[in-house]
């Protein structure tokens, strides 16, 4: 390690705070509308009605077997090819990097999102449910009540590495242009021609958010297991 | 508009399937890079010989922690900047480019083999250790035991893990478009720059991508089925 080269990097660090803090934005928000999207989705991939689990495999399926980069510049580049979309009130929202970014990341993880919370829902014993019905509770109140909460316990660990893989998707947010984690690397390492250690540094950045992301998980679970807490 | 997708004059079809061909080269072979790697990486992670242990520990734990992306531009710039180096040392001035398919494949393939390790282990402890006592009071050696006994059990343990693997390291190819490889992805970036029709050429990339994944999907359904045949189930 050169002189020059810490001095560059301190120079730069600044720059990898703020590329750090819309990273964590990026993936707080696409995870937070992804869930709730994702539950939706489960419950219509369950349901008795052929038409909606029809619509919510179809969904899933084409989420989860075309690449991100695909989705992100379809929403990106794709979508601004129509009038239709220009002149519509979503084109304030849809001409920003920033929500074509979010919007691409809630569609993609909310269709991974579904089937592990599927798998939650159907992992609910069904004693549960009939113990549910012989107290009077149906419908909605016996979803929200019974099956939601245990459901997620149970879907947890599947979700936290979804977590760290939505983590890792967001570096493509770099390729429309938005400044996150991965952007400022490559910026700055086309600067100062150290390729090597700017993205070993984010690299590590990454890892270290990756390690909270997997603790914050194991601690959830022991507190959302009762015997455990 | 759809004569732009095709074979004439102004079509795009032919530099689409040219592009769909070099993501399965990148796929397939990066794959099967990564497949050498895991084996490797799993048998490390398996043996007892703990510097091993520790090395293939902290190439999975690091690569599944950081994005492909950043992984694609640290073998690229970062080899670009290391062969630079390197050819300076013999006396060579100038910047060096290396290929974008090598790097690519390399690239890929390391982050397909992180995923690789740990199904491989999670197939190689599935095997029965009574199997592995059988074939020592046999009298088969550890290479043998390995190859009959071992192998076989652990890869179709392993199926559909590696079927999962394949289907995101196809995706990830992707990536490798951003470092200027001719692969499906780029020739819709090119073609949609040039057409301005961008819509159109990212639902056709997206399209097929979704046959490729639908088709070699069967693929392992099938091999899966095969590898199965004779063993009895446990339900159905």
């Amino acid at each position: 390690m050169n002189s020059p080269l810490v001095t560059a990097l301190m120079a730069a660090l600044p720059q990898f705070v703020t590329g750090t803090w819309l990273t964590v934005q990026l993936v707080a928000l696409s995870l937070l509308v992804g869930l709730v999207l994702a539950t939706l989705v489960a419950v219509m991939r369950l349901s008795h009605l052929a038409p909606l689990s029809w619509v919510a495999r179809g969904y899933i399926y084409v989420f989860r077997s075309t690449p991100l980069l695909v989705q992100i510049f379809l929403i990106y580049y794709g979508l601004g090819q129509f009038d239709a979309v220009r002149q519509s009130l979503l084109w304030p929202l849809l001409r920003e990097p920033y929500w074509c970014a979010i919007i691409a990341f809630v569609l993609n993880t909310g269709a991974y999102t579904a089937e592990i919370m599927r798998g939650g829902i159907e992992a609910v014993p069904h004693g549960q449910v009939e113990a549910a019905r012989a107290c009077g509770m149906g419908g909605g109140l016996l979803f929200r009540r019974i099956i939601l909460p245990q459901a997620f316990r149970l879907a947890l660990p599947a979700y936290g590495n979804e977590i760290i893989l939505m983590l890792q998707g967001s570096a493509l947010a770099s390729t429309i242009t938005l400044m996150e984690l991965t952007g400022v690397a490559k910026a700055i390492a086309a600067r100062t021609f150290q390729p090597i250690e700017v993205f070993c540094l984010a690299g590590t950045v990454y890892l270290g958010m990756s390690f909270l992301i997997t603790r914050g998980v194991q601690l959830a679970e022991r507190r959302l297991t009762p015997v455990k807490r | 508009m759809m004569d732009l997708l095709g074979f004439g004059g102004r079509g795009w079809g032919l530099q689409l399937l040219q592009g769909m061909g070099m993501t399965l080269l990148v796929a397939v072979s990066a794959y099967l890079w990564g497949l050498g790697l895991g084996g490797v990486a799993a048998a490390l992670k398996l043996s007892g010989h703990r510097g091993g242990r520790v090395a293939a520990d902290a190439y999975t734990t690091i690569v599944r922690g950081v994005p492909s992306l950043l992984v694609i531009y640290l073998l690229f710039f970062g080899g670009n900047s290391a062969a630079t180096w390197v050819v300076g040392l013999l006396g060579f001035n100038g910047p060096v480019e290396l290929s974008a398919l090598p790097v690519g494949i390399l690239a890929v393939g390391t982050v397909s083999g992180a995923y690789s390790a740990e199904v491989l282990r999670g197939g190689a402890l599935a095997v029965p250790h009574g199997q592995v006592e059988a074939a020592k009071a046999l009298g088969m050696n550890r290479w043998l035991t390995f190859r009959r006994v071992m192998l076989p059990q652990t890869l179709r343990y392993a199926l559909p893990g590696l079927g999962n693997v394949w289907q995101l390291t196809l995706k990830d190819t992707s990536l490798v478009s951003v470092v200027a490889l001719v692969e499906l992805m780029r020739v819709a970036y090119l073609a949609q720059g040039a057409t301005r029709q961008p819509f159109l050429f990212f639902t056709t990339a997206g399209l097929l991508y979704l046959a490729m994944a639908g088709l070699s999907g069967r693929l392992f359904a099938r091999a899966e089925v095969w590898a199965g045949r004779g063993v009895r189930r446990a339900a159905r």
